[in-house]
């Protein structure tokens, strides 16, 4: 092992210094009584406290955790057959037109992306609104879980799945009895990117969303552009909260597992 | 009948993404192409259709006729289309370039740091790569603005004695750029030089090779797939990046997120904003190119 340089430990101090002081600055802000950003007036919950009073911000943020789920949801089962389909069958027609599909829109810029959907929803009639949200969602995230369940499928041993079909197991058994365990780590973290991305975006759900339907980041997209508001700051400060605990709960309960498995490990190989 | 069920679920399997994306990704995408080529009219939808698959074969000839290149012409003709496509490059570019410089010592560090801190590190990466993108972006603003709180404490330390102006300058912009994909380098970075064998390094240096000469000679010919992978993940968003712009950006800066946006939004104009949208992707297949080849080539030597 060794010791870090010092040119290391200025490095790291210095990055993570700023990737986490305008972080840090927001929350504390969120909490001051002054109704001036800028102007540190004193600890106080007043924002807090009148969030709950904002009918708006609320629909909003009801809206965009309906949306969140099912289309995480959705996303998951269709990127998880997307990455079983991209790493179990090599060969069937148009391959190459589907691994091109699943990862373009990884890179795709956003604009393009909720432009095209739009003009879909537009040509084919449908009403923008809760629904367009929810397919757009699906359509970009389920790229993201394939990708996330596709790397955990490469690594998987695939001899544990030969013998349990040679041991009677129906395919669909096998892959439900065998596989599905394996690879569950990488769905549910698959599940968690589709949720938070879903969260997050604003310029997609832009472009499909109608009236009344109003996410989330669109509402505080609107009030930040007319000025910062504390209130926003503590709106910003609840999503924080709610995200950082789900990574680091569901990084522990990973960790555990780690622990676990590998203690099974070394069981079955003294045993 | 087990075998027709297993038939069927792996049928299901490869046929319901395939479709999906074919519906809502391919064809949205050909559509784009469609009323980029299409003129502009005052109505809902506010462009004529170009062609309509239900009237028949005479009449998708008699619209081919009817595709219009001018929006195109439009862009090429308007300086202010032109500008906006090359400060994109530039901007995206010179905040990759600044990404990399922060990013790779960091990521440097965290693969040479002991074992245990590297999870704690690693969390740290990723964690603000889950928070809200917007959120992140709007913080800047309350410490850039005149009268925000990096002037106070530059203030405060009687650095400056009138405030700096950064917020709609590019330099917001570089700052937002940098801050918000960050994790995006680092990750491929520290994934390629935690595998690196640094025992090469000492065997360098005990050959009498520099520390420095090492550095260059070994590290970063060895982490090129992780620099590939981290600038192009920091490039290709930042070129068609609207929130930024709008947000840390002045109401000079021209960048085509932001430009197509307008044209979209405020000004309606669909078609033109589709062609924007096109020409956008054009300069980005370069690069996307380079990146899915990075990319396969990693997935090769992983197997």
């Amino acid at each position: 092992m060794e010791r870090l340089s010092r040119f290391n430990i200025v490095s790291l101090v210095f990055g993570f210094a700023f990737l986490y002081i305008p972080i840090l600055i927001l929350v504390i802000y969120s909490f001051n009584a002054s109704r001036l950003v800028t102007v540190w007036g004193g600890f106080s919950t007043r924002w807090y406290v009148s969030l709950l009073s904002n009918q708006q911000l609320l629909d909003a943020a009801w809206v965009t955790l309906r949306v969140a789920f099912a289309s995480a949801t959705i996303a998951t089962v269709l990127g998880t057959m997307a990455a079983l389909a991209l790493t179990r069958y090599t060969r069937f027609r148009g391959r190459i037109l589907f691994t091109g599909m699943v990862f373009a829109p990884l890179v795709m810029p956003e604009v393009i992306t909720g432009l095209s959907l739009l003009l879909l929803f537009v040509a084919i009639g449908l009403d923008r609104g809760f629904m367009t949200i929810t397919l757009a969602h699906i359509t970009f995230s389920m790229c993201f879980v394939a990708v996330v369940v596709q790397s955990r499928l490469l690594a998987f041993d695939r001899s544990l799945e030969e013998a349990a079909m040679d041991l009677g197991a129906t395919p669909v058994r096998t892959f439900f009895a065998v596989t599905l365990p394996v690879i569950l780590p990488a769905i549910v973290a698959g599940w968690m990117l589709a949720f938070t991305l879903s969260l997050d975006d604003l310029v997609i759900a832009s472009f499909t969303s109608g009236p009344g339907a109003t996410t989330l980041p669109m509402r505080i997209y609107s009030q930040v552009r007319l000025g910062v508001t504390p209130e926003i700051n503590a709106v910003s400060t609840l999503l924080i909260a709610v995200v950082a605990t789900g990574v680091i709960i569901a990084s522990l309960i990973n960790k555990r597992r780690d622990v676990q498995r590998r203690r099974d490990e070394q069981a079955a190989t003294q045993g | 009948m087990n075998r027709l069920v297993s038939a069927i679920a792996a049928r299901l399997t490869i046929i319901a993404p395939y479709l999906w994306l074919l519906v809502f990704f391919l064809v949205p995408f050909l559509i784009v192409f469609k009323i980029s080529l299409s003129t502009t009219v005052t109505a809902m939808p506010p462009y004529t259709p170009v062609f309509d698959l239900a009237e028949g074969w005479a009449a998708l000839v008699e619209g081919l006729r009817d595709f219009t290149h001018e929006n195109y012409l439009w862009l090429w003709d308007d300086p202010l289309y032109v500008n906006a496509y090359l400060n994109s490059v530039r901007l995206a570019a010179i905040s990759t370039a600044l990404t990399l410089l922060i990013g790779y010592p960091m990521a440097y560090a965290m693969a040479r740091a002991p074992s245990s801190l590297r999870a704690v590190l690693l969390m740290l990466v990723i964690l603000p790569f889950w928070t809200s993108f917007l959120i992140r972006v709007y913080a800047w603003i309350g410490i850039l603005r005149p009268e925000g709180l990096l002037n106070q404490f530059l203030f405060f330390l009687g650095v400056i004695d009138r405030p700096l102006v950064i917020m709609g300058t590019d330099t917001a912009i570089y700052i937002g750029i940098v801050y918000s994909y960050l994790p995006f380098m680092v990750l491929p970075l520290y994934a390629t030089l935690e595998k690196m064998d640094f025992s090469l390094i000492e065997a360098a240096q005990d050959l009498g090779c520099t520390a420095a000469g090492a550095f260059w000679k070994i590290t970063v010919p060895l982490s090129v797939p992780g620099i590939i992978a981290g600038c192009m993940l920091v490039f290709i968003p930042a070129v068609g990046e609207f929130v930024i712009p709008d947000l840390l950006g002045g109401s000079q800066t021209l960048m085509i997120g932001r430009t197509l946006w307008n044209e979209f939004f405020a000004n309606r104009d669909w078609p033109v904003a589709s062609a924007v949208a096109i020409v956008l992707l054009l300069v980005l297949v370069v690069p996307i190119m380079f990146f899915q080849q990075a990319q396969a080539r990693a997935q090769e030597r992983g197997r």
